[in-house]
């Protein structure tokens, strides 16, 4: 599984990049493959106010509709248009053409309530190992 | 699971919900080329006697003394207040004898009205666990079919025959499921195995999950257990009239016709005015936004690119809705009905 270690998770599989305060947040490969063909990305609007953990957008796969928490607070400042023609870009590419919203990170401190690689890795093989379904599903 | 099938329990039953390739693609095999689908949860009886005689021709709403040996019926089998016990399909093998096949998940319940309501010495038999069934479907399906049993290549559309493949002699009837050109292959249990890979190993054929059918079934509005139908929807709100021959006695007739009369929930089709789907809980509103009914079945439609979504308009509400909104508590959509089906461009009757 594709996992880019200097990127920041959650246990509901979404990624965060920052640099220089902003935050770029996408879901993850496990995210991705387990919602199967994205349909429909509900983006949010730009300026909107996010608080950790609290529903950033939802999206659609043909069978089913999925929240998207952000994974820090802060406020959104650029949405990636592409995903309204073209959904499939998540599928093909969940973690970097595929992101879906930037953020400007109100408090740097809350990525202590993150994941790093490593440890989002370990988390996805306990749930293999559980054979928990995903909570986004 | 070898394929690296997404398995979800369904009734007792681990199903196929999507191969690896994903639900798109296997729309796109259906549509275009040719599916097949493992559908042995069906469930299947096995009848002998006059169909008036022995009291089938009062369980289903379909006539059935004229129906021609070698042809299959939709029909339903409804309770005493004219809702829906199950939807099925009544094969005629004989002059006095009858397949009917039903939902999996009614297989019990049904055995059980059967039972009760057939002659006293009819004979009956629930045979459901014996028997496997394929679904082979899309406008490339006869071809496909034809390299493995030369004689499908004749049947019309909602008839069967008993053809030998790969050395059982079985039911393959052309019937389905998707609006597209297609067969069902009743098979020996246990046996299915050397049929799924002789006709996966044809390179136009696409193995599918479950999880396509329905977005398929959708996409052409055929009914659901559970969804479009229930034992508290009668199969006239369901939109499904052409199905039921008032001119006959059946059960649950009078109160069917009672209800018609009074007028009952309504069924309305309707596509989303964007790539956002209708999902079975979502809520109806009027244009006005007032909540006049509910989603029972919704997918995003690959062939419409949209979304599309079958519901019930309830009874206090009359005139015709043409602009609705579906939704819930955090979405509102706008959709406009429309005419069944969907996706009108199938090869069904190919």
């Amino acid at each position: 599984m594709d996992i880019v270690e200097h990127y920041l998770y959650t246990k509901e599989h979404e990624w965060i990049n920052i640099e220089d305060g902003v935050g770029t947040v996408g879901i993850t490969e496990y995210a991705q493959s387990a919602l199967g063909d994205i349909t429909f990305v509900d983006l949010p609007h730009a300026e909107a106010e996010v608080e950790q953990f609290e529903q950033l957008t939802s999206v659609e796969s043909v069978k089913s509709a999925s929240d998207i928490f952000s994974p820090m607070s802060g406020r959104i400042i650029d949405v990636n248009d592409k995903l309204s023609d073209d959904p499939g870009l998540i599928n093909r590419s969940c973690c970097d053409k595929g992101w879906i919203a930037r953020i400007e990170i109100s408090d740097m401190d809350e990525s202590s309530n993150l994941l790093t690689a490593a440890e989002y890795g370990s988390y996805l093989e306990s749930l293999d190992r559980n054979g928990d379904a995903d909570s986004d599903e | 699971m070898a394929l690296g099938a997404k398995m979800v329990p369904f009734g007792g039953w681990e199903m196929p919900l999507q191969y690896p390739d994903g639900i798109l693609k296997e729309h796109e095999a259906n549509r275009k080329g040719c599916s097949v689908f493992d559908c042995s949860h069906m469930g299947e009886f096995l009848i002998e006697g006059d169909a008036v005689a022995c009291g089938l021709e009062r369980i289903v709403t379909q006539p059935l003394a004229d129906q021609p040996v070698g042809t299959c019926r939709y029909g339903m089998a409804l309770n005493a207040s004219g809702g829906t016990i199950d939807d099925l399909i009544v094969y005629r093998l004989a002059p006095e004898k009858w397949m009917v096949v039903v939902n999996a998940a009614n297989i019990a319940k049904d055995a059980a009205h059967f039972r009760a309501h057939l002659a006293s010495g009819t004979r009956f038999e629930d045979v459901s666990d014996e028997t496997a069934k394929i679904d082979v479907q899309g406008p490339l399906s006869r071809d496909v079919m034809a390299a493995l049993v030369p004689g499908v290549r004749d049947l019309a559309y909602y008839t069967f025959g008993i053809f030998r493949v790969l050395g059982e002699d079985v039911i393959v009837s052309r019937t389905g499921y998707t609006g597209e050109l297609g067969y069902e292959i009743y098979y020996p249990w246990g046996r299915t195995g050397k049929l799924w890979d002789a006709l996966c190993a044809d390179r136009r054929v696409h193995p599918t999950g479950l999880g396509v059918r329905d977005v398929l079934r959708i996409e052409v509005c055929y009914p659901l257990y559970g969804h479009e139908l229930s034992e508290e929807i009668s199969p006239l709100e369901a939109g499904l009239g052409r199905f039921v021959d008032t001119g006959k006695d059946f059960m649950g007739r009078a109160e069917l016709l009672r209800r018609d009369r009074e007028g009952g929930r309504r069924i309305i089709h309707f596509v989303s005015a964007s790539r956002r789907a209708p999902r079975q809980g979502h809520a109806i509103f009027s244009a006005e936004g007032v909540v006049a009914g509910d989603v029972v079945s919704g997918t995003f439609s690959p062939a419409l690119g949209a979304g599309v979504g079958i519901g019930f308009i309830k009874k206090e509400f009359t005139g015709a809705y043409k602009n609705i909104i579906f939704g819930d508590e955090k979405m509102r959509v706008d959709a406009q009905a429309a005419s069944r089906p969907f996706y009108k461009t199938g090869s069904l009757r190919a």
